[in-house]
Formats: C-alpha cells, structure tokens, sequence
C-alpha cells in the first residue's frame, strides 16, 4: 500500500453544551498520513488545539476497533464519513486527499441531544432495550445449552441481527430520525430464536412505544440506514419488525 | 501463625507510616485466602451448601454498589438485583452496552465436552493451571472450571446466538495451550453477543427499579468507615460535579489496566483509576507485573498510532506462522517458495504447533523479529498465512462437490468462501487498517499488550483485603496465574458475576441486614469528597505546558522497554527512576485545558494517566522482585538454554500481594500457592 502525507482543512462543528448555541469552526491540520485512523488525525488536531491554548475538541470514541459503538461522527455528509461497513474509529485517512475540505458534524436527531461538540446523549437507545429488549431469565433458570436445538440459518439471521453496535448512525443518517433499523434489529435477533417466543408480542409492542416517546420519527422506507450502517444491518429487519407488530397488534390479549 | 502471615507483619514492622498502621489493624488478616476445607472437587458445593443466606424481605434494604459494566459488571449486576438487592451501577461509558468486554473476537471455554474428545471439569481447570504457568490458585480456578458449563446455558436462556451446526446444536472451535475443542464463539464477536446478553439482563433489572443505572460517571473515591467499604465518590462526567453514594458493600468490575502502556488493545477509556484508589486505600494489588502480550495483533505503523487492534487468536486454528529463513528477506511474500519459509512454531513446539499459549507464542515472534528475521517495513513483524487452510478448505468444498478434475483456481476460491465464513469480520478489519488483502497476501502481525493478570488481590469470595469491597473480572489476580489462556476471559468475568458473587457476597452481607444505609452527610463521606476535590483542583491549578496525551506516550514508551515482553533487572532499575522522573514532571507541567464543571475529557484523562504513572513503578517493582520467569513475565536472567521461562518455584511459588505504604512504598505480603492436586512441572508444549 503506498502512503502518503496531506493537508486537510476541517470544518467541525463546536457547541460547549446542550443549551448553547453551535457553530462550525475551521481548522487546517498538516502532515496528516494516510495510514492514520480519522480519530488519530483528531487527536492530532486536539494536540495542536491543546498546544495552542484552545479547548480541544469533544467526541464519543472508545474500542477503536468498530465494536464498541461510542464513535459518532457525520463526515462529509454521511455518518461515519465515506466507506461502506464501517465505523469513525475504523475510517483510515488514505479515504482522503491532500487538500480536501472535510466537514464534521455530531448525530443530527431530537432524541440524540447534543452533550458537547461532536458528543450527543443516546441513552433513549438503552430506554427502548429497557422497555423490552431482552429475554426474561433470571440467573440460574437455564436448562442445557443443547437442549433446545435452533436451526442454523435461524441462528445465523438472529446472529446478523444482533450485530448491531447501538451507535445511532441509522438514526443520524433518517431524514426522519427514525430508529426503526436500530429497533427491529433487537425485534429480529430475539424474535428468530425460540427462547424469545414467550415475550414475543409484549416485547415488540412496549418498544415501539417507547421509542415513539422518545421522540424518534417514522419509517419511510428510504433505506437510507441500511445505506449507513456499519453493520451492514439489513432492511428486511423492519419488515420483520412491522409484521411483528402487526401480528401483535391483532392477536395480543392486551 | 503460618508463613504467609509471617511475612505479612514482617512487611507491616518495616514501615512505621500511618498508613500501615492502619492496614495492619484494618486488615490484618486479610491475606487469608478463604479457601474451603474439603477435597478440590468439594470446596465450591461445600461453600454453596453452608455460606449464610440473605432472606429476600432483608435483601431489599441492602445496597450494592456496582463499578463498571463489562461481562463481571453487567452480569453481577443484573443477578444481584434479580435476587433483590438494591443496586447502583456505573460505568464511564454513554452507556454499559459499550464496555470493553464488547471486543473480546474468539470465544468463551467451558468444559461441556459436546465434542466428546475428552474434555471435562478437570481438564478445563488442569489446562488454565498449567497455562497459567502454576501461578493461580487451585481452588478458584477448579470453581471456574466448575461453573463454566452453566454459563454457556445461561447465555443460550438469554438469547445469545452462539454459532451451531446444521444439526441445531453448538459449534466449537480450538484455542491455545490446549488439545480438546471447548470454545464456543460468535463469529469473531464472542465478546460483543455475551456483553449484550449480560446488558440486556442488566436493562430489565433497570426497568424493574432494581439497579438504578449512572452511565457517563468515573468512580474517583473508596468511602471507608469503620474499616469497611461503604461508599465512593464518583464524578458525572457530563456535569463534573462530584457524587456521594453508598453501598454496604462494593463491587469493582472495572477491568485490566494495559493501558499502562499507551498502546495496547485496550479501549482508549480503560483505566486502572476504580482499582488503583482502592489500592491507595487498603486493598492489596496482587502480581502487577502479569501482563498478557497476545501474539496475533496487527503490527505498529507510526508514531502516531493510538491504540492496537488484535487479530483473534481464533486465527492460529488455520494461520500458519511464519518467517523467511534468510536473514532480511526483502522478497514479497508470494515470492519466497515454500522450503525457504521457517515456520517456527511448528519446528519448536510440534505438538501444539501454531496453538502454543500466548506468552510462548508472543516471545517467540520477538526472538525471531529480534535475529532480524522479521518482515514488512518496520521488519517487527511475522506472516500469518490463510493460503494452507484456503486449499485445505477448497480441496473439502470440492469433495463435497464431487468434482474430480477442478483446477487451482476453483480450489482458492471455493476455500476463500470457507475461510470467509469463518473469519470474514476479522478480515476485514485487517484490510480497513493495513489497506491489503489478507485473502491475498499473509497478515503481518505481531505481539501486543492485550490483558493484566494481575490486579486487586481477592480472596476465595472475591473479597479485597479492606472488608465490603470486592474485585471481579479482570479486575482481580485470581485465576490466570501468569498467563491467561484464550478465551478465558469472558469465561472469567462471566463467572464471577453471575456464579460466584451471588453467593459469596450474601455470605458477608447477612451479618449486615442490622446495619442501616449511611447517610452521606456523614463525615467519612464528606472527607473523601473533599480530597477528590482538592486533587482535581490541583491538576487543573498546575497549568503547564504538555499535554495528558504527551506524558501518556512517555510512560508507555518506558513501560514497554522495561517492563514489557522481557525485563531484566537493569532495566527495571532505570524505569523505575524514570518513572518517579516522570511524575515529577507531571505534577508540576500537565496542561489541561477546560473547566473542571464541564464535559472535560483531557480531565477525565489526567486523572487516569496520574494513577497508571504510578501503577507503572509498582508494576517495575514486582518485576524486579519476581527473579524467575514464569508465564507472561519474563526475565532475561532466567531462561532455559532453549530461551524458555524458568520458573523457581522453591522461592516464588507465591502471589505478590502489595500493600500501599505511602507516595513509592510498598510492602510485600506473600500467599503462598499450595497445590495439592496438580504437580508443578516445567511446562512442556513440545
């Protein structure tokens, strides 16, 4: 792989916290190598704004491996910047040129309020898993791992499901912010494996309505989040979550 | 009085500070390990059938104070609010869905011997003894191996979509240092799945009123009265205002600290900090010098570089491990035909080949880049090559096809599929970051820090030495000896926290249903806060001129020289007047920009990076008292005249338990380890 250095001018997105107001700030950052992650080309600029006297700038950044979720960046336009399949942390700078202009902005979403910078507060995501997310088994109550065999297609479609890091991008990238992706991809990994049946109509009832009162718009079908999102979650998703709901809807005793 | 206990008031007399003092009447007995009397086998339904019980009407009053939500965290967490206490979580994370646990690739051992080649609770605990190079406690290690087959079943109950085979039921796959298939996985994203089942647990106890969850909060302080745990002051990270909370006993579930060394495969926010103020107040750290250097991660490439991406070690199942045989070799790797290739591994251990254990692995990739024999430009690398397995694959996959004549190409491409399924996200990762194909050229790889043996000393219950607080997950020193197998990790943390502290913590806190929750007026409380306060205060007063980040970098840099893959005592010497220099230099030049009653990362960071400086002296210190190689420490002194670890256990068959004395003292406290099933012997994968 050839490597090289560039120059890049950075329009970020400043704002000290929810209540003040925002406003996108230039930057130029020099001698930037291609094999740089976007966040090391970051810490990079914070070293310099740090150096220089000024408040570096604040972003959500953890695993730096593409799992963890945390990171949250709009770049270019798009959540988590050009690649397909992929993270903030995992975008490396050979996906820019010497001389690009690129713009930063934080997740774009009511339900995501901006904390600082380029941090926003997700935590409406852990309220709709609260809501219904899981399988209720207390510790101790499990029978033998092979006791319940699941064919393997079903485990490998609630596998791909149950990918998904939490991070907002689907969201982030909604002309509605709707988190429908996000939603049905916890409906689908739990609804496709026979230890979900029980819970199956509550479950995807109480988080649609948890997520309708947090805020969250409503599903289009642009398809704009399977677009984005760096688990390659797919849309066939929501339209297991609306049948789902549907077939809940009619037969709940509820 | 025994020997351990001998050396522990010799270690007390020697140093007259206040601080001793008060260890020596606080926790004077507190290197009794607990272990149960009865045979291994015995010990753990022993404890389980006479350990005090908590009715359910008390457990209501009582409150358990939870730091970090990893797979100890989360899964302590949720099981003790199922049982009804009161529980206060806290993570550093937007949310505890994100904790480290999350990228954890390969799996999660457990001896159900599904592939009927032998497994069982015996070989699981005799493989994790021996791994960990005869530095573990057998009966700690004997209960996880015990407990591992009801952690898999119960990440099954939750949902967590292990992978299977066409018949339905679970797949496993082959890890280091041991000869039986007991790994279950994920894909490469084990972690991931078992840290949200254990989240998707800890939610409904959130929703149920429960656990009340503090996502975005740095636990700063141990509150201590009455020489027991009973609170912390904690930080909202988001506001910088400092809390007071307290429990009647405290759970510190917040990880390793190999962040210590800048570079590691840790997440950027693991820290040492939870652990470390503990540690200052009492609760002795136990082997600091363990380090895990795992050997498959992808190599260094520029100063700027801020963390290490690990390639799971699920890899070596079909990698092979190589280098040219020529010194320098600048050829491609295509280019270099097959009898110029030195695939040391397998010429030095053949009978576990490319899945030795880690430390052996990683040591033996540093002797061969150190002969100058490594590749790729920094030439501190080796190859980790898929072609093999790829026309192993693709000759199955033609088979099944019944193909007679198919040529090269189908064969490579047929394999590419199978490899693919196998290791795809793992494969991609590596291209994202290197930019190749590992389809197409071998992986570079190469030894990085990747997890801490060491950590808080507990006993049999998981008990620190200060009463009331706890250390679970790799958090603690307890069950890896000197080097941790793979995919025990997972299977630790898991262990802890939904098997072991559900009864050991009901044990203690049945003598306390009497005692009434404290109010944090109290002055103990009040005291704590104060300190906090007045340290953050004077990190932000000192205004200097380097960054957090700048001071970070050098610490690594020393620790990784010195105290890193092989340490001798020179070395160690130096560090650790570095590291004092270090400090020095800290205390008085740090610049932190920003207020302190606001979202402030480099706040945030400073605080760690202050405890992980002085974490690195201690780290030195065991090192340098360690004269033996054992596991993943490794003294240059001593080595066989193979250059494998050799161990002197007439003299260090103990656990290094360091007792805090004030600013760069310690004393020594040594358990002695007993093993009364397994005989040590000099470990042997060839």
């Amino acid at each position: 792989m050839e490597h090289y250095n560039m120059n890049l001018n950075l329009k970020v997105w400043r704002q000290k916290n929810c209540k003040s107001k925002g406003e996108f700030k230039l930057y130029r950052v020099e001698n930037i190598s291609s094999e740089m992650s976007f966040l090391e080309m970051f810490d990079v600029l914070n070293e310099q704004l740090i150096h220089d006297g000024e408040d570096p700038i604040t972003f959500d950044h953890d695993c730096r491996e593409g799992i963890c979720g945390a990171c949250s960046m709009y770049i270019n336009g798009k959540p988590h910047g050009p690649w397909q399949a992929n993270t903030t942390c995992q975008l490396h700078m050979r996906a820019f040129n010497d001389g690009d202009t690129v713009v930063v902005e934080p997740w774009r979403a009511d339900a995501f309020p901006v904390i600082k910078d380029l941090m926003v507060d997700r935590s409406a995501f852990d309220r709709i898993i609260q809501a219904g997310g899981y399988i209720s088994v207390n510790t101790g109550n499990a029978v033998d791992g092979n006791a319940i065999p699941i064919p393997k297609d079903d485990a490998d479609a609630s596998f791909a499901a149950a990918m998904c890091i939490g991070c907002g991008a689907c969201v982030a990238a909604c002309k509605n912010s709707s988190a429908m992706l996000f939603l049905s991809a916890k409906v689908s990994h739990l609804a496709l494996l026979p230890q979900g049946a029980p819970e199956r109509k509550s479950r995807v009832m109480n988080m649609v309505a948890q997520m309708d009162k947090e805020g969250f718009g409503s599903c289009t079908n642009t398809g704009a989040c399977e677009a984005t999102c760096p688990k390659e979650i797919s849309i066939t998703n929501i339209a297991r979550l609306n049948k789902e709901y549907l077939g809940a809807g009619f037969t709940s005793d509820k | 009085m025994d020997d351990r206990m001998s050396e522990c008031f010799l270690g007390v007399i020697k140093n007259k500070n206040l601080s001793a003092e008060r260890w020596a009447t606080n926790h004077r007995n507190m290197l009794d390990a607990k272990i149960p009397a009865g045979t291994l086998d015995e010990k753990w339904t022993e404890y389980k059938g006479h350990c005090k019980l908590v009715n359910p009407a008390n457990k209501r009053k009582l409150e358990v104070i939870v730091v970090g939500t990893g797979l100890a965290g989360a899964s302590a967490a949720a099981s003790l609010g199922e049982l009804g206490y009161q529980v206060k979580a806290f993570c550093f994370q937007d949310s505890p869905r994100r904790a480290h646990s999350i990228a954890a690739q390969g799996g999660i051992n457990a001896a159900k011997n599904y592939q009927n080649d032998g497994d069982s609770v015996f070989r699981l605990f005799y493989d994790t003894i021996k791994g960990g190079d005869y530095r573990a406690r057998e009966a700690n290690v004997h209960r996880l191996s015990e407990v591992s087959a009801n952690i898999i079943d119960q990440c099954v109950a939750q949902g967590v979509p292990f992978a299977r085979e066409y018949g339905g039921l679970l797949s496993n796959r082959s890890f280091g240092g041991t000869q039986v298939q007991r790994t279950f996985y994920a894909a490469g994203q084990t972690g991931q799945q078992l840290l949200i089942g254990a989240y998707q647990a800890l939610e409904r106890q959130i929703a149920l009123g429960n656990v009340k969850m503090y996502s975005r909060h740095e636990m700063l302080e141990i509150v201590e009265i009455d020489g027991k745990a009973r609170g912390i002051i904690a930080r909202d990270l988001v506001t910088g205002k400092l809390e007071r909370h307290f429990g009647h006993a405290i759970l510190l579930c917040t990880g390793g600290y190999g962040n210590v060394f800048y570079l590691s495969t840790n997440a950027m926010g693991s820290n040492v900090t939870a652990a470390w103020k503990a540690h200052k107040k009492g609760a002795a750290f136990g082997n600091p010098c363990f380090t895990q250097i795992h050997p498959t991660c992808i190599p260094v490439s520029g100063d700027h570089q801020s963390k290490l991406t690990l390639m799971s070690e699920s890899l070596r199942n079909d990698g092979r491990i190589w280098v040219p045989k020529a010194k320098g070799d600048n050829r491609k790797a295509s280019d270099i035909p097959e009898e110029e290739r030195d695939y040391y591994l397998e010429r030095r251990y053949p009978a576990f080949g490319n899945l030795v254990p880690r430390d052996v692995a990683s040591r033996a990739a540093k002797e061969r880049c150190d002969e100058g024999y490594g590749v790729g430009t920094s030439k501190q690398a080796v190859y980790l090559d898929f072609g093999a397995a790829i026309i192993r694959y693709g000759k199955i996959e033609i088979s099944k096809e019944g193909k007679d004549n198919a040529s090269q190409e189908e064969i490579i491409a047929l394999g590419k599929e199978v490899v693919k399924e196998k290791y795809g996200n793992l494969f991609d990762m590596y291209e994202k970051i290197t930019g190749e194909n590992p389809y197409e050229v071998p992986m570079r790889i190469y030894p990085a820090v990747h997890y801490t043996m060491g950590g808080l000393w507990v006993d049999y219950e998981l008990q620190t030495s200060v009463p009331g607080l706890y250390a679970l997950g790799e958090a603690n020193f307890s069950d890896h000896g000197a080097n941790r197998l793979g995919a025990s990790a997972l299977m630790q943390g898991l262990a802890d926290g939904y098997f072991v502290i559900p009864y050991t913590l009901g044990n203690s806190l049945a003598d306390e249903i009497y005692a009434k929750a404290i109010e944090t007026s109290h002055p103990a409380f009040e005291e704590a806060k104060k300190e906090v306060a007045g340290r953050i205060q004077k990190l932000m007063g000192i205004k200097g001129k380097q960054s957090v980040e700048s001071f970070h970098k050098r610490l690594g840099k020393i620790m990784w020289e010195k105290c890193g893959m092989a340490r001798n005592a020179k070395g160690l010497q130096e560090a650790i007047t570095e590291i004092q220099a270090l400090k020095k230099e800290f205390w008085s030049d740090v610049r932190i920009p920003g207020e302190i009653e606001e979202m402030n990362p480099e706040l945030d960071k400073a605080n760690r990076v202050a405890d992980f400086i002085e974490l690195g002296e201690l780290m030195c210190i065991d090192a340098l008292n360690r004269n033996e190689s054992c596991g993943g420490h490794f003294r240059e002194e001593y080595q066989t005249p193979d250059g494998e670890a050799l161990r002197d256990d007439a003299n260090y068959m103990y656990v290094a338990a360091w007792e805090y004395a004030g600013e760069s003292k310690w004393n020594l406290h040594k358990e002695t380890l007993n093993y009364e099933v397994i005989k040590p012997t000099q470990r042997n994968y060839k």
